[in-house]
């Protein structure tokens, strides 16, 4: 089956920086796919690459098999991470100005009530609050009906609640058949949506794939956690790493009674112990040496 | 309290200086504006006055009597009679005068300079000179500035509502958003033009028809071709505004662009004044702007009954600057802010 989207040796080179450093994946249709990276790893660079919006230095993008031309932008919705539109328009003026440049239409009502909109309809862009904007923002990318739809950090400034009725919108724009290509640095949000996973950094893809495989492959273990500051005795003879930006010592380990028998000799303050299943950020930690979000 | 203001007051410098577009704007702009005032308006005895004198010679010998030696007076030579009643009828010229005998002067009833001309020829003519009819009707000033104002108000509002609003688009990431559409540039940019033109039209023809309906300003010419200039007219200069856009990024770099372009618009176009009193080069420079051939056109339907014929000229260079700065501006035209 042809992909819905391939990217083939990306390349954007800047006088001083390489951007995007030969970056060449593909996306099968109807799956959520997940652009991980910290900041500045080159991640919006290479999706607005693929959008036609920012010109490559080299490389091709295919858009079910073909070179993305003019059918890729009426079939591909885009959701950018800063867009302002226009003022003094309602929501729902906004989403029918840009309904109107596409051939293929989305039906208003349905959209606004699928995005949670339609008490909003009459509203000025200008006094939508940011979840209100971000639903809004989406809606815009599903005015043509899209086969594709790109969502750039969508969450990024959301509150938890906010966060997660987006998290739903999502959940149901893939169910009804769109592939989606998320950008996020936010790790709960790519496990929760994501079916396969690309994580960037420094312009390259490092690991792509499901990311529950993805964690099986690297972590047969389970990670036990304490508070730096709780630790008083010597872990010298136990493997463990410490992340100071979260204050905690982490110890892996596949015999998690064994490691706690070997805590409970050396370190004293065990009190706030904690055990959790490694996550991306762990993955991305040990792929690359720093934090996801540094 | 200082501390914040202070810092506020930092920041925005800081913003400012590392713009260097806007930097390098804002000193260069007011050194153009100075160097070209002063070439166009230097010297300590520029003419206040313009004094047609009729004579077939195309130079004027001042030493033929002491009037032609007064200061802040241009004395140009009109070959043609009518010709020099039409253009005192029109403030092109504030006097005219004969010095074969018998010594005859012309002048508009109606226009503020010619009064004042008047009284300094009369100072120079102890042993008196005969005053003519200006033949044909004189031109009262608000008949003859009224195409001046609605067209400087037109050029106003096509280069900085259009230019301006496209910067801040761009700059704002909308014009990004459309670019993630099948929209092109040409769309976008005639949908830009179109709505511009809607809104100016409807402006200026709400003010004329106000002048029309308080002052009873004169038309002599009809008003379908009145509206032709007008729509050609607005085109141009929305045009205009979209090329000086195209690519600009800063709010402040496109203000600067566009009084560049208005500011000699606003001297050189003839919205005041007229220039038959200027340096051949100074008309010639003036005919690249699209509010002379506005002004001009205007002018010649509204005072002389021109008709769509006669400004055809024009039309012609209205049209063509319209193909030339659309085409430009889409050519040019850039979506992103970098």
């Amino acid at each position: 089956m042809v992909p819905a989207l391939e990217a083939r040796h990306l390349v954007k080179r800047y006088p001083s920086v390489l951007a995007v450093d030969d970056v060449s994946f593909d996306v099968r249709a109807g799956i959520c796919f997940g652009l991980l990276g910290p900041n500045g790893a080159g991640k919006t660079t290479t999706v607005e690459i693929i959008e036609g919006v920012t010109p490559a230095t080299s490389g091709e993008v295919l858009y079910y098999g073909e070179p993305a031309g003019a059918r890729f932008r009426e079939e591909v919705g885009i959701q950018f991470q800063n867009t302002a539109l226009q003022d003094y328009l309602t929501v729902r003026e906004t989403l029918d100005m840009f309904r109107t440049l596409y051939d293929r239409r989305a039906d208003i009502d349905r959209l606004l009530e699928e995005c949670s909109l339609v008490e909003l309809q009459g509203r000025d862009n200008r006094r939508l609050s940011g979840g209100q904007r971000q639903r809004l923002l989406l809606a815009v990318a599903l005015v043509n009906r899209p086969r594709l739809v790109f969502l750039d950090e969508p969450t990024t400034g959301l509150d938890p609640q906010a966060r997660r009725n987006f998290w739903d919108l999502v959940k149901r724009i893939r169910a009804g058949g769109t592939t989606v290509i998320l950008t996020t640095h936010y790790m709960d949000e790519a496990q929760i949506l994501c079916d396969e996973i690309a994580i960037m950094d420094a312009g390259k893809v490092i690991t792509r794939g499901q990311p529950e495989a993805l964690l099986r492959r690297h972590y047969p273990n389970v990670i036990i956690e304490l508070p730096a500051e709780d630790v008083s005795g010597d872990l010298s003879n136990i493997e463990h790493r410490v992340r100071p930006e979260q204050g905690v010592i982490e110890i892996p380990t596949e015999d998690v009674n064994g490691s706690l028998r070997d805590l409970a000799l050396h370190v004293h303050g065990l009190n706030r112990l904690r055990i959790r299943q490694p996550n991306l950020e762990d993955l991305f930690l040990d792929l690359t040496g720093h934090s996801l979000r540094a | 309290m200082f501390a914040r203001i202070l810092a506020i007051f930092r920041a925005r410098n800081l913003e400012f200086l590392r713009d260097r577009g806007s930097l390098s704007w804002n000193i260069i702009l007011p050194i153009v504006l100075m160097f070209g005032l002063s070439f166009i308006f230097g010297g300590t005895d520029r003419p206040q006055f313009t004094v047609g004198v009729l004579q077939q010679d195309e130079a004027i010998d001042r030493d033929v009597h002491p009037f032609l030696q007064t200061r802040y007076m241009q004395f140009v030579a009109v070959d043609d009679a009518e010709d020099g009643f039409r253009k005192v009828g029109r403030h092109q010229l504030d006097l005219l005068l004969r010095l074969e005998p018998p010594a005859t002067y012309w002048v508009n009833p109606d226009s503020p300079k010619g009064y004042y001309a008047e009284l300094a020829l009369l100072q120079a003519f102890p042993e008196g000179i005969a005053k003519g009819q200006v033949r044909g009707d004189a031109v009262r000033y608000v008949d003859w500035v009224l195409p001046g104002i609605l067209g400087m108000n037109m050029m106003f509002s096509c280069l900085f509502g259009v230019g301006y609003v496209v910067v801040r688009y761009r700059k704002n990431g909308f014009l990004k958003r459309l670019r993630a559409t099948p929209l092109r540039p040409i769309e976008f940019v005639i949908a830009q033009v179109a709505s511009r033109l809607v809104l100016i039209m409807s402006i200026t023809t709400f003010v004329y028809a106000g002048t029309k309906f308080f002052l009873d300003t004169r038309m002599d010419g009809s008003y379908l071709a009145l509206l032709v200039v007008a729509l050609l007219g607005s085109i141009a200069l929305v045009s205009m505004g979209l090329l000086v856009a195209a690519r600009v990024t800063s709010e402040e770099l496109a203000g600067g662009l566009l009084n560049m372009v208005t500011w000699p618009m606003m001297l050189l176009s003839g919205v005041w004044f007229s220039l038959e009193a200027a340096d051949e080069w100074v008309r010639q420079v003036a005919n690249v702007f699209p509010l002379t051939h506005i002004l001009g056109a205007a002018r010649a339907i509204m005072l002389d009954g021109a008709g769509l014929a006669d400004v055809a000229p024009q039309l012609l260079v209205l049209c063509a600057m319209s193909a030339f700065f659309l085409g430009l501006g889409a050519a040019l035209f850039r979506w992103r802010a970098n």
